[in-house]
C-alpha cells in the first residue's frame, strides 16, 4: 500500500472529505515550505561572520503583519466552511435511509436490521442505498467507525447517536472501535460487507433461517458470525471463556462451588444468562446474548456444540 | 602581608565566590529555602525525574507495538503503560515543567528582583507538588491506571484500577499550578525593576503571564471535575450515570474545558522561551514585540472557548460542533503570528547556532507541522475522519514534545551557565541535538499517516496492513532514547568538571545575563534598574564578562526603528561611547 494513500473510498461523503484532506495537506506543505526555506536561507545569510556587532534596528512591519494575519486567517475560514458543509451531509441523514441498529458492548458490535435479523461483528450492507447507523452502548463509551466510509460516531449508553451515509464501493471493509473501553478495546474489530441489493435481501433471509444448512453446520457459522469464537475456543485451548470441546454431557465445576451438567438447558442459560452459572477458574464477563439471538439461532448453536466431541 | 600573600588569598576567594549553590549549606537549607532558585533547581530535579519515568513508559509501549499480539505484555498492562505515559508526562512534567522549573529560576532575576512576590508560597507549591506526586506513585504501585490520561466515564467509574488514588494525585498537583501562577502574576504586577514598562520587559514574562492566567482560572474546574468522578465511584452520586439520569458525555465537557487551556499551559512558556532564544542568537532585536505579546494573552484568552473540538464525534450537537471548529480556526492565528515574527526576527540578524539555537530551529520546523496538524482536526469532517486515531497522537506529541519538549531542551541549555556556572559540551549537545531530532520524527512523522489510513489510537494490537509504520516509530524511540541518554551523560559531566561560565556566555541583553553565574541569593548586588531594551541589540553590546558598550552610530529615526516600548531616540551630536561595568 502506498504509504500516503488514504482507505480505499467506500462511502458517498468519502471523495469529499479526501479532497478536502489533500487541500489542507498542499496549503499547509506551502506555509511549512515557506517558513522552512525562509529560515534556511536566512540561517545562511546572517551567519555570524567575526564578532558580535550592532544589528540592525527593524523591529516591526504593520504592512507585513496585518499581511501574515489576514491570508492565513482567509485560508483557515475556507476550510472551515468546506469542512462544516461536507460534515453536515454526514450528519443531515435522507429520509428515505434505511435504519440500522448499531450496538456497541464490550467488545463487539451487534447490528440490528429493519426486518428483524441481528448480526454480531459483520455489518452486511446494500451499496447504494441511503443508510441510518442509530447508535448506541450497552455499557462504556465505544465509537462507531469505518474508515472506508471515513464515518465515525461514538457509542454512549443510554442515548442514540446517529450518523448516515451512502456505500459507494462493493467490498469488505474495517469496523473499528474508536473510543477506549477497556481490556479488548483493540480487539472490537468488526467488517462491513457491502454488497448488491439482491446479494443482500438473500444474506438477510439466510441469516434469520440459517438456508438449507443442518442447525450444526448453521451453528458453525453462527459461532463466528456472533463472536462466540472471541472468547470460547473448539479446541480445548485456553481462552477468555471456557472451551467448548468434548463439554457436552460432562459435569461442570462452577465458580461457588456447586457442580451441574452440562445439557441443552444449561447451554441456552449460558448464552441468555451468562452470570448465572460462572465456571469456575473464569470471570463474570460474558455480555448477554439476550435479544441477538433467535430460538433458531440458539437451538443451532447447541446442535454445534454437541457435535465437538 | 606581601602581595604575592594578598593575590593568593584573593584568588581563592574568587574561586569560591557566595552564590546560591554553595550558601547557605546543608540540606535542611534547601528543604526549608525560600530562594526561587533553589526552588527551581528542586522542581527541575524533579520533572527531569519524572521526564525519565514517562519516558520508559513510552519505551516500553512502544516496544509492545513493534508488532501485532503480545510482544513484551499483555493488554492490561499495556493499557496501564499509554495511561501511566500520558498522566504522568501531562501532570508530572508538562504542566509544571517550564514554569516552575525554569521560570521559578529565571522570572525574578529577568525583572529585577529579588524573588517572586510570595516566596513562601513558592516553597509551598513545590510541596504540594511532592505531595500530589506521591499519590500518583502510590497509584502506579498499587495497580496503576487504566483508563487513559482523560478518565473518561463510564469506564473510569467501573474500572478496578487505582483511579481515586491517582485522580486525588492530579487534584492535589493542581494547586500547585494554581500557586504558581499566581505568584507569577503578582510578581510580574508588582516586582519589575525601574525603568521596566510592560512592553520593554522580556517577551518571556509576557509568555508566563498569560500562562498564569490559565492556570489559576482553568486548574479548579479540572479540581471539581476530578472531585466528582470520585464521587462517583465511590458513592455512585450518578452525575455521569446514564442509568441515574447522568451524563457521560458531561464528563467530557468538563474535562476538556481545564484540559484544553491546558495544553496552553503547556505551550505558551515554551513559546515564551523561544522568543528570548531567537532574539539572543540572532543577537537582534525581537521582530514583532506587541503582535507577538498581544498573541500570548489572546492564545490564552481563546483558549478557553475551543474545548468542544476534542468531542466532535462524542455525539454533541451539530451547532455546538459548528462553533467549536469556528473558534478553534481563530485560536491557531495567533501561534501563526508568532512563527512569522520569529522567523523575521532573523532577519539581518547575526546568527550562531549553540545549543539553544540548534532548539529553537527544532522547535519552528516541528512546532510549525504540529500546529498546520491541528487544521485537520479542526476541520469538523476531516475530524470524523481522524478523531481517536493515531493522527492526533502524532499531531499532539509534535506540539507537545516537537514544541514544549524542545523549547524546554533550548531553555534549559540557555540558563544552565548561568543556573549552576557550568558550561556544557558544545560538541556533545549538537549530536544529541540531532539524534532528538531525528528520533522524534522517525518515530512521530509515521503516526499521521497510520492515523490518516485508521489506525485508531491506544490499541494493544492491530491488524497487519500498519505493522511497518508501527515498527518504524518503534525504531524511532530508540534513537531518541540515545539521544537523552547522552543529554544526561553530557549535562552530568557539565556538573563535574565544565567550564566556568561568565556572567554573559550568550551575549544576551536580559537583566539576568548582568549578573553573576551562578548568580548570589540575592540575585543581584544592589538594585538594578532596566538600562535598555531586553533586544536592544541595534544600541547596546554586552560581552561575556557584562562589559557593555552602546552603539555611537545611533540608528536614524525613520519609521522601522522604534525600541521596543516604542519611544524614539533623539541623541544627535553625542559620539561618546561610554564603557560600564554592571
Amino acid at each position: 500500500m502506498n504509504p500516503f494513500s488514504m482507505p480505499v473510498q467506500a462511502s458517498s461523503h468519502a471523495g469529499d472529505i479526501d479532497t478536502l484532506f489533500f487541500f489542507i495537506t498542499d496549503v499547509a506543505l506551502a506555509l511549512f515550505l515557506l517558513i522552512t526555506v525562509v529560515s534556511l536561507a536566512f540561517l545562511w545569510l546572517y551567519r555570524r561572520k567575526g564578532r558580535a556587532t550592532f544589528t540592525s534596528p527593524i523591529s516591526h512591519n504593520n504592512r507585513l503583519e496585518i499581511t501574515w494575519t489576514i491570508i492565513p486567517t482567509i485560508l483557515v475560514f475556507v476550510v472551515f466552511f468546506w469542512g462544516f458543509r461536507s460534515y453536515l451531509d454526514m450528519q443531515v441523514i435522507e429520509t428515505d435511509a434505511m435504519e440500522i441498529k448499531v450496538t456497541g458492548k464490550k467488545w463487539f458490535w451487534a447490528f440490528d436490521y429493519p426486518n428483524g435479523v441481528n448480526s454480531v461483528n459483520e455489518l452486511v450492507v446494500p451499496e447504494g442505498k441511503p443508510l441510518k447507523f442509530l447508535i448506541s452502548s450497552e455499557d462504556v463509551l465505544h465509537s462507531f467507525y469505518i474508515p472506508a466510509f471515513r464515518m465515525k460516531m461514538d457509542a454512549v449508553p443510554n442515548r442514540y447517536t446517529a450518523i448516515g451515509t451512502r456505500p459507494t464501493k462493493q467490498g469488505t471493509f474495517d469496523i473499528f472501535c474508536a473510543e477506549y473501553c477497556g481490556k479488548s478495546h483493540s480487539e472490537m474489530i468488526g467488517k462491513v460487507r457491502v454488497v448488491s441489493t439482491t446479494e443482500y435481501n438473500k444474506w438477510l433471509e439466510e441469516s434469520e433461517s440459517g438456508g438449507n444448512v443442518s442447525p450444526a453446520e448453521f451453528g458453525a457459522k453462527l459461532y463466528i458470525s456472533k463472536a462466540c469464537a472471541t472468547c470460547h475456543s473448539v479446541d480445548g485451548s485456553a481462552n477468555t471463556g471456557p472451551s467448548w470441546k468434548g463439554i457436552y454431557g460432562t459435569k461442570r465445576k462452577l465458580a461457588d462451588g456447586k457442580e451441574v451438567l452440562i445439557d441443552e438447558n444449561y447451554l441456552r442459560e449460558s448464552m441468555l444468562d451468562p452470570n448465572a452459572k460462572v465456571a469456575a477458574g473464569y470471570q463474570p464477563v460474558m455480555p448477554t446474548y439476550q435479544g441477538i439471538l433467535k430460538d433458531k439461532q440458539i437451538d443451532a448453536l447447541i446442535a454445534y456444540i454437541k457435535s465437538l466431541k | 602581608m606581601t602581595t604575592t600573600q594578598a593575590l593568593s588569598q584573593a584568588i581563592s576567594e574568587l574561586k569560591e565566590e557566595r552564590n546560591y549553590l554553595n550558601y547557605p549549606k546543608g540540606i535542611w537549607s534547601w528543604l526549608t529555602t525560600f530562594d526561587h532558585k533553589r526552588i527551581g533547581l528542586m522542581y527541575l530535579f524533579s520533572v527531569l525525574l519524572f521526564f525519565f519515568v514517562g519516558g520508559v513508559f513510552a519505551l516500553l509501549l512502544r516496544f509492545e507495538l513493534i508488532s501485532p499480539g503480545k510482544d513484551i505484555v499483555g493488554p492490561d498492562t499495556y493499557n496501564q503503560l499509554f495511561t501511566l505515559h500520558g498522566a504522568i508526562m501531562v501532570f508530572l512534567f508538562i504542566i509544571p515543567g517550564i514554569p516552575a522549573a525554569l521560570g521559578n529560576f529565571v522570572l525574578p532575576i529577568m525583572l529585577g528582583a529579588k524573588d517572586v512576590a510570595f516566596p513562601r508560597l513558592n516553597l509551598l507549591s513545590f510541596y504540594v507538588y511532592i505531595f500530589g506526586a506521591l499519590f500518583c506513585l502510590y497509584s502506579l504501585i498499587t495497580g496503576g491506571v487504566d483508563t487513559g490520561w482523560t478518565f473518561y466515564t463510564p469506564y473510569s467509574v467501573e474500572t478496578n484500577t487505582n483511579v481515586i488514588s491517582m485522580t486525588l494525585g492530579v487534584f492535589i498537583l493542581g494547586f500547585s499550578s494554581i500557586f504558581t501562577g499566581l505568584n507569577f502574576i503578582v510578581t510580574i504586577h508588582r516586582l519589575r525593576a525601574p525603568g521596566m514598562t510592560w512592553f520593554n520587559m522580556p517577551l518571556f514574562l509576557w509568555g508566563m503571564y498569560a500562562t498564569s492566567l490559565i492556570q489559576v482560572l482553568a486548574t479548579p474546574v479540572l479540581a471539581i471535575t476530578l472531585v466528582l468522578l470520585i464521587l462517583e465511584r465511590i458513592w455512585g452520586i450518578g452525575i455521569f450515570d446514564p442509568a441515574m439520569g447522568g451524563d457521560p458525555v458531561l464528563y467530557q465537557h468538563f474535562f476538556w474545558f481545564y484540559s484544553h487551556p491546558a495544553v496552553y499551559i503547556m505551550i505558551l512558556p515554551g513559546m515564551a522561551i523561544i522568543s528570548e532564544l531567537i532574539a539572543t542568537f540572532s543577537h537582534k532585536k525581537i521582530f514583532g514585540y506587541r503582535p507577538i505579546a498581544f498573541s500570548s494573552v489572546a492564545i490564552a484568552l481563546v483558549s478557553f472557548i475551543v474545548w468542544g473540538h476534542h468531542m466532535f464525534t462524542s455525539g454533541q450537537s451539530d451547532l455546538a460542533s459548528m462553533i467549536f471548529s469556528f473558534l478553534t480556526f481563530l485560536v491557531g492565528i495567533p501561534s501563526g503570528i508568532k512563527v512569522f515574527n520569529w522567523v523575521a526576527t532573523m532577519y539581518r540578524g547575526s546568527l550562531t547556532f549553540q545549543a539553544p539555537m540548534l532548539y529553537t530551529h527544532a522547535f519552528l520546523a516541528l512546532f510549525t507541522i504540529g500546529g498546520l496538524t491541528g487544521i485537520y482536526l479542526g476541520t469538523l469532517s476531516v475530524d470524523v475522519h481522524l478523531h481517536d486515531t493515531y493522527f492526533v497522537v502524532a499531531h499532539f506529541h509534535y506540539v507537545m514534545m516537537g514544541g514544549t519538549v524542545m523549547a524546554f531542551l533550548g531553555g534549559l541549555h540557555y540558563w544552565w551557565p548561568k543556573m549552576f556556572g557550568r558550561m556544557y559540551s558544545e560538541t556533545w549537545a549538537t549530536v544529541a541535538a540531532a539524534l532528538i531530532f531525528i528520533g522524534f520524527n522517525v518515530t512521530f512523522f509515521p503516526q499521521f499517516i497510520m492515523g490518516a489510513q485508521g489506525m485508531p489510537r491506544r490499541y494493544y494490537t492491530y491488524i497487519d496492513q500498519y505493522q511497518a509504520l508501527h515498527a518504524l516509530s518503534t525504531y524511532g524511540t530508540w534513537i531518541l532514547g540515545v539521544g537523552f541518554l547522552i543529554m544526561a551523560g553530557y549535562l552530568i559531566m557539565s556538573l563535574i568538571n565544565g567550564k566556568k561560565a561568565p556572567k554573559n556566555p550568550w551575549l544576551g541583553l536580559t537583566l539576568e545575563w548582568t549578573t553573576a553565574s551562578p548568580p548570589p541569593t540575592e540575585n543581584f548586588i544592589g538594585n538594578p534598574r532596566q538600562l535598555w531594551g531586553p533586544y536592544d541589540y541595534d544600541k547596546v553590546l554586552m560581552d561575556e564578562n557584562g562589559f557593555v558598550v552602546f552603539n555611537p552610530n545611533v540608528p536614524k529615526d525613520d519609521h522601522h526603528s522604534n525600541g521596543a516600548n516604542g519611544q524614539t531616540h533623539k541623541r544627535e551630536g553625542k559620539t561618546t561611547t561610554m564603557k560600564q561595568t554592571v
